[in-house]
């Protein structure tokens, strides 16, 4: 049941955001972004939409090329891990 | 309603040009960006903010028109008309509460009313930071007691008029999200909805200090018990236990009674620890033949 995960088609991706295939397959290239291939048609899986719709925003919005993206993605999941001891850390001293 | 200098929220001067306004909107959205701003819901506030500003002002016809109405807005002709339309439109509903505990929304997407007083709420141009395909995220607090998460229980929440019913896990954290997939908002195109966060809210409790899944309390013991040994009522989460006290017990033991903590996140049927710690109670108000035992006993008293 579990291995039924819905893919979403890459081109239809590119349509509603406006942005090249180029920039998609960049960054499964670097790791970023999982991509699969059925059938000679490049998708990805639905759990990774939302990880794929932020770096969409810092390459559009913010003018943020690939290997800013890779960089900032590090840093944040850094910022994460921080906020995470912080929290409970600061529980720790209530 | 205030009036919102848009100038100033992008630091520019009036005289400012099309190419300086986009130039300092780029800079500030690259500091205060919510997407680089994780769990920050000022940043994502002040975002809202710059996006308001650069619409106005990257926008001939907006900016024009507020540098013509400026600080008397109010009594444009224009912000009449629109007080007349606005009257139809309905309020956004917030998050409203399920059972006794209260449910807060935040991250509301609205550009401010004094910009909807403005240019009505159809002024805001399409695109921007809108959903294009999955869902918006939606986020929430829950606030809950110490007890309230010492078991798994059900609950039913009423988030923008669905109801949702979700199991809160035992020994959730002060702090702690969760995600409920699919329960923000609609996807756009066909895309799927975006996630419903929940960020869990923990009061302080006033009998336990709470340290991961540890307890720590503290418990009022006399001194009669304290010398000679005997028994203690403590009161644990789920009641109240009796437990032996040693003779000679000094002030300030700790004593662990295993497994009556608090449920470990994730892990059934394992509990964390209860500390607790005695505070010896001097007796006071002590009648003669009382004093006179003490005194004995100091070896002060007459033989």
């Amino acid at each position: 049941m579990n291995n039924m995960e819905n893919l979403i088609a890459t081109a239809e991706i590119c349509t509603w955001h406006e942005v090249e295939y180029t920039f998609i397959s960049s960054l499964g290239d670097a790791g970023l972004l999982e991509l699969r291939v059925v059938n000679e048609t490049t998708y990805i899986p639905e759990s990774e939409l939302q990880k794929l719709e932020k770096m969409i925003r810092m390459h559009n919005e913010l003018d943020i090329n690939i290997p800013g993206i890779e960089a900032i993605t590090h840093l944040l999941e850094r910022v994460e891990q921080l906020q995470e001891e912080l929290r409970v850390l600061r529980n720790r001293v209530r | 309603m205030a009036f919102i200098d848009y100038y100033q929220v992008l630091g520019v001067p009036k005289t400012a040009t099309e190419k300086e306004v986009k130039d300092a909107y780029r800079k500030l959205a690259r500091k205060h960006h919510p997407d680089l701003n994780p769990n920050d819901p000022e940043a994502n506030k002040r975002f809202q903010q710059l996006n308001e500003a650069n619409e106005v002002l990257s926008d001939p016809e907006k900016r024009k028109k507020y540098d013509k109405y400026g600080e008397n807005w109010q009594h444009g002709e224009e912000y009449e008309k629109y007080q007349k339309e606005q009257q139809a439109h309905q309020q956004y509903e917030p998050f409203t509460g399920g059972h006794a505990s209260s449910f807060e929304g935040f991250g509301s997407d609205d550009f401010s009313d004094f910009f909807q007083s403005m240019f009505g709420q159809s002024g805001r141009s399409a695109g921007g930071r809108q959903a294009k395909f999955r869902g918006q995220d939606f986020n929430a607090e829950l606030h809950l007691d110490l007890k309230d998460v010492a078991e798994s229980h059900k609950q039913t929440l009423t988030v923008n008029g669905k109801n949702i019913r979700l199991t809160i896990p035992a020994g959730v954290e002060n702090g702690q999200t969760i995600k409920i997939a699919g329960h923000g908002g609609p996807g756009v195109n066909g895309g799927p909805g975006g996630d419903l966060y929940i960020t869990f809210v923990i009061a302080d409790d006033p009998g336990f200090k709470r340290n991961g899944s540890d307890l720590y309390a503290t418990t009022k013991l006399d001194l009669y018990t304290a010398v000679l040994g005997g028994e203690v009522t403590i009161n644990t989460l789920n009641g109240k236990v009796k437990i032996k006290v040693k003779p000679e017990t000094q002030n300030g033991t700790k004593v662990k009674l295993k497994g009556k903590g608090m449920p470990v996140y994730k892990k059934e049927n394992v509990f964390g620890d209860l500390y607790v710690t005695y505070d010896i109670q001097v007796p006071t108000n002590l009648t003669d033949k009382q004093k006179k035992l003490f005194e004995e006993l100091a070896g002060k008293g007459e033989r």
